[in-house]
């Protein structure tokens, strides 16, 4: 009882931290078109920042604020330097291009903090164990995790859905040249976007970060998740995302709890611990894959093109 | 056109190698110097180095040359690594070696070229068994025999039941295969995490919970160590299943596990209060040359090595080539190591005791390591009669 | 075919020229990483060259290309586990196991376009990746070494880094004219003409799916050949081959070099892995300028190194 309410908790954990990051990645690519490799990267800068400015400050939520601030800046400034001259490009240029960029800042990164990566760790108050159902404990921080992703959820849904620019994020989803047709600032909505992509990423990234880590390379992993969950959710839709991810991070952890016990009865343990991650990875790609076959625009398609 | 030069610039000098030179000793190490367990080949280094610096950076009167490689804690790369000592740099030998997936990977590269590696921490089974080689000499141990060495220590606890987590790749593997070669208790369950990507366990803790086991036995190596051990604090355990462990509580991982660790036992063939004198002199002079770090046993691993290396570079008198006569004289184990003497097996794995060590915290509040009894003596792993050398 | 006397042909001469006389060079100097390095060029080149018929040519991004490295190299692999020893059987076996995926996926990825089509391929090949890390009878994660090398019944010693490389050559020349033949045959006119446009192409009455399908099947089955290929050469296979990234560094390697030229992959394979050799003993941080430089080629330097040289006789 208790490793199942757990395992779906954690299942919902994992799956808001990858809505955080597909977020960005959706927006990005449902309004500017732009496919962003380095996405991972802005996932990784979020996580360094974080224990970065977390030990200068001596305090875990300043810590937090200012690294979010940090990796809007760097957002913005990515987008503007580089990432703005590729906007109506070949969709295999952006692959070029950004595959780049993640070389550039993988070893960035190595540079200035030296390559064994870093720690973050918790305060006293985020560590001890939390009663949620009688019985049932659960850390206080994943409880976190979960309430401060539901809550930026929630943020963004309002932002896209009642707001003007949320209007025009909308609007530039399912048809871009008529936004700029109507007058609006394109280039500041773009930068705007991205830089709020940025900073979702970031977010995740330095949320995951005490728990799992942080250190050279995290991005890339994690980056090809993203990019299946958008498929699956549908690019440009955040409603899409939301529930792919939901979905992909129940699979991935329940996938990894229970299915070792399942194939144990057929094989031996060692080869079920190592045939069950692989199968649970496997189911994953699995949907995108029939996604793709049968209703290619994703389950909540933001346009109609 | 400019292209063409440049390419054929840039080509002739990724071909130029440098002159081979009979005149140094030439020694590749290879470990993990990027990622989390960056500060494992760290350690490792730095007592190389020390040993280089004890031995006057010079063995039988040649200079020494070393040059390090990062293995990025994968199996290919370091395999690359290895490929790349061996032919481009032509080292004489090859050390290093902390995961024994990455051993395997690179073992073939070195032994069909007759460069010795001497393996500074990876041990597994398959090489004291049906891989082991002339060239392949070890300066740890066997996987299995110091999870087995665990083994008897809790079966000299009375412990009736235990639930066994480790990782999933080959070390992770022989260890657990090593609890359960000599424990008598009963196994309730056991269960392999994803490796090395793997931080979370809770779904394992709440496993081993559930199973009504009375005891807890893991293996978890560097960051993994430390999350381990403070989930299984967090999650309530330390109360009620005991841990057991193999090489997951060392003086790298103690600063940050801190006081979850007071009471976890570990068996070692190496803890750094061990009385003899190479080794007395071996702490301080690393708590000298690196100020406020302490060595582990990879250290002292890595610094038996090169006195190993040493000891055959003096038997030949400097003369690399005569591989035989170095082959014999490191079979013979002379040299000071930090673990006290000890023999090789017919598979160049040392004969050796193991060591209880718990974690105790000092008047000045700093936690250490500390020898508390000798489990076994002169034990030797179960895998030398796979090995057809005699 | 005539050749005239311009910088493109000047360079892939004066390459082709360089990589037969390699060994030559590495005998006389002594310096044997240099001809294993090659090695793993030509066998790169080779792959890239697969590639580029179906991206280049066929238009096709596929982003699971890598996943027939981890194939070609499986098979071999497995089988030497197993105790069939011989490339007699092992090679094929690896031609026919490439053929075969490629056909399956292939049909289901060439009902979709665009960003989509380099998803779905994505997906594929992370699929074959995890299917191998599942594979703990052949290591998994931890991968599988191959203690012999393929048995040719004396024909050709795979073990002679001599011949390995000419073999690997070979196959990479051969790989070269194959694609030239397919892309100056009706066949590859009609692949090049859904490429520019595909509604004209189908209004003539080609089935546009077919087409694909056979130069997909192509491309998989000549990388499959540069997986066995690769497997030998480091005597080793793991699942890390398949994985999306190095998926990645071979389609940079195919735009590098000029999408869409002959010998574009070759000297993108030169240029990419020679660069990450050499830069990387001259700086511990040698990304830091590769990535800028990709960035650099995909903004002012269109069609590739190949570009750079001057425009092609015919697109």
């Amino acid at each position: 009882m208790l490793l199942v309410v757990e395992q779906f908790l954690n299942g919902l954990q994992f799956g808001l931290l990858l809505f955080l990051l597909a977020a960005g990645l959706t927006l990005v690519f449902g309004i500017m078109d732009l496919v962003n490799l380095a996405h991972g990267s802005l996932y990784m800068m979020g996580a360094y920042f974080a224990a970065t400015f977390v030990a200068w400050t001596g305090s875990f939520v300043l810590g937090i604020v200012l690294a979010l601030g940090a990796t809007l800046l760097l957002g913005i400034v990515l987008e503007f330097v580089a990432l703005r001259h590729l906007y109506g490009r070949d969709h295999l240029d952006h692959v070029l291009a950004t595959f780049g960029l993640i070389l550039f800042f993988n070893d960035a990164v190595r540079l200035i903090w030296g390559p064994a990566g870093l720690a973050l760790p918790l305060p006293a108050w985020l560590t001890v164990p939390v009663q949620i159902i009688p019985g049932v404990f659960y850390p206080a921080y994943r409880l976190a995790i979960i309430v401060v992703a539901l809550a930026v959820a929630l943020g963004l849904y309002l932002v896209v859905m009642r707001t003007r620019l949320g209007m025009l994020i909308r609007a530039g989803a399912s048809n871009r040249e008529m936004i700029g047709a109507l007058g609006i600032n394109i280039k500041l909505l773009y930068t705007l976007v991205f830089g709020l992509g940025a900073a979702l990423a970031g977010l995740a990234g330095m949320m995951q970060a005490p728990i799992l880590t942080v250190q050279i390379g995290m991005g890339e992993n994690i980056l090809i998740l993203a990019f299946v969950i958008i498929v699956i959710g549908g690019i440009g839709s955040i409603r899409g995302a939301f529930l792919a991810a939901i979905f992909v991070g129940m699979i991935d952890t329940l996938g990894r709890a229970f299915l070792p016990d399942l194939l144990r009865k057929v094989l031996s343990s060692a080869a079920a611990s190592t045939a069950a991650p692989a199968i649970s990875s496997m189911l994953i790609y699995l949907l995108m894959a029939i996604v793709l076959v049968v209703r290619p625009e994703g389950l909540f398609p933001a346009s109609k093109r | 056109m400019k292209t063409s030069f440049w390419l054929a610039g840039a080509m002739a000098l990724a071909l130029a190698s440098p002159a081979v030179a009979g005149d140094t000793i030439k020694i590749g190490f290879v470990s993990t110097f990027s990622g989390p367990t960056a500060v494992i080949g760290n350690d490792m280094r730095n007592s190389f180095e020390l040993a280089l610096d004890h031995l006057g950076r010079k063995m039988a009167g040649k200079p020494v040359e070393v040059i390090y490689e990062d293995d990025q804690q994968k199996p290919d790369i370091g395999k690359q690594k290895t490929e790349k000592l061996v032919q481009s740099d032509h080292v004489d030998f090859i050390a290093g070696y902390i995961w024994s997936n990455v051993l395997l990977a690179s073992l073939k590269t070195a032994v069909d070229s007759q460069t010795f590696l001497i393996s500074a921490n990876a041990g597994p089974s398959q090489l004291a068994g049906e891989l082991c080689s002339p060239y392949v000499f070890s300066t740890s141990w066997q996987n299995d025999q110091t999870p087995a060495a665990m083994g008897l220590y809790m079966n000299q606890k009375g412990v009736k039941s235990v639930f066994l987590i480790g990782p999933n790749y080959a070390a992770g593997k022989d260890m657990l295969a090593g609890v359960k070669s000599t424990f008598k208790g009963k196994v309730m369950g056991e269960e392999y995490t994803v490796w090395p990507s793997q931080l979370d366990f809770s779904a394992e803790l709440s496993k081993a919970k559930a199973s009504g086991a009375e005891s807890i036995f893991v293996f978890y190596p560097g960051a993994a160590g430390v999350q381990f051990l403070n989930q299984y604090a967090q999650a309530g355990l330390k109360a009620q299943m005991p841990l057991y462990t193999a090489f997951t509580v060392d003086e790298l991982s103690l600063p940050l596990q801190k006081d979850n660790a007071i009471g976890v036992p570990g068996a070692q063939e190496w803890v750094n209060d061990l009385p003899n004198e190479q080794n007395k002199a071996f702490v301080a002079d690393y708590h000298k040359k690196y100020a406020g770090l302490r060595p582990t046993y990879y250290g002292a691993q890595a610094y038996d090595a090169a006195q190993l290396i040493n000891s055959a570079v003096v038997a030949v008198k400097g003369d690399t080539s005569k591989k035989d006569a170095m082959k014999a004289e490191m079979q013979k184990a002379d040299f000071k190591s930090l673990r006290g003497p000890f023999k090789y097996g017919n598979n160049h794995i040392p004969i050796q005791n193991f060591y209880l060590q718990d974690v105790v915290k000092g008047a000045d509040g700093v936690l250490s390591l500390k020898t508390v009894a000798t489990i076994v003596k002169d034990s030797q792993d179960t895998f030398h009669d796979k090995c057809p050398m005699k | 075919m005539n050749f005239s006397l311009n910088a493109r042909n000047i360079v892939v001469a004066l390459v082709a020229a360089f990589l037969l006389l390699l060994p030559l060079y590495s005998q006389l100097s002594g310096n044997v990483f240099a001809l294993t390095l090659f090695t793993r060029i030509v066998i790169f080149a080779l792959a890239a060259v697969s590639l580029n018929l179906i991206m280049g040519y066929g238009g096709m991004m596929s982003f699971g290309h890598a996943a027939y490295l981890g194939i070609g190299g499986y098979a071999v692999g497995i089988l030497a586990f197993e105790g069939i020893g011989s490339g007699f059987i092992q090679w094929p076996v690896a031609l026919l196991a490439s053929a075969l995926f490629a056909l399956v996926i292939g049909a289901l990825s060439l009902r979709t376009r665009g960003v989509y089509f380099i998803m779905i391929t994505l997906a594929f090949a992370q699929m074959a990746y995890y299917v191998a890390s599942g594979l703990a009878r052949y290591g998994g994660d931890d991968g599988l070494t191959i203690y012999k090398r393929s048995d040719f019944a004396g024909l050709i010693n795979l073990s002679s880094k001599v011949q390995f490389y000419y073999l690997c050559l070979a196959c990479l020349f051969g790989g070269i004219y194959l694609v030239w033949r397919i892309v100056n045959s009706r066949f590859g006119l009609v692949v090049q003409g859904l490429r520019s446009n595909e509604a004209r192409m189908q209004a003539i009455g080609f089935p546009a799916t077919r087409y694909r399908l056979v130069c997909f099947v192509i491309a998989g089955t000549i990388c499959g050949l540069a997986g066995a290929l690769l497997a030998t050469n480091t005597d080793f296979v793991s699942p890390a081959v398949m994985y999306w990234t190095r998926s990645g560094d071979l389609m940079v390697m195919v735009i590098l070099g000029g999408m869409g030229s002959l010998f574009g992959p070759v000297i993108g394979a030169i240029v990419y892995l020679v660069l990450e050799e050499f830069l990387s003993q001259l700086t511990e941080y040698w990304a830091m300028i590769m990535g800028p430089l990709l960035l650099l080629v995909v903004l002012f330097g269109r069609g590739g190194i190949m570009g750079l040289l001057g425009r092609p006789r015919r697109g």
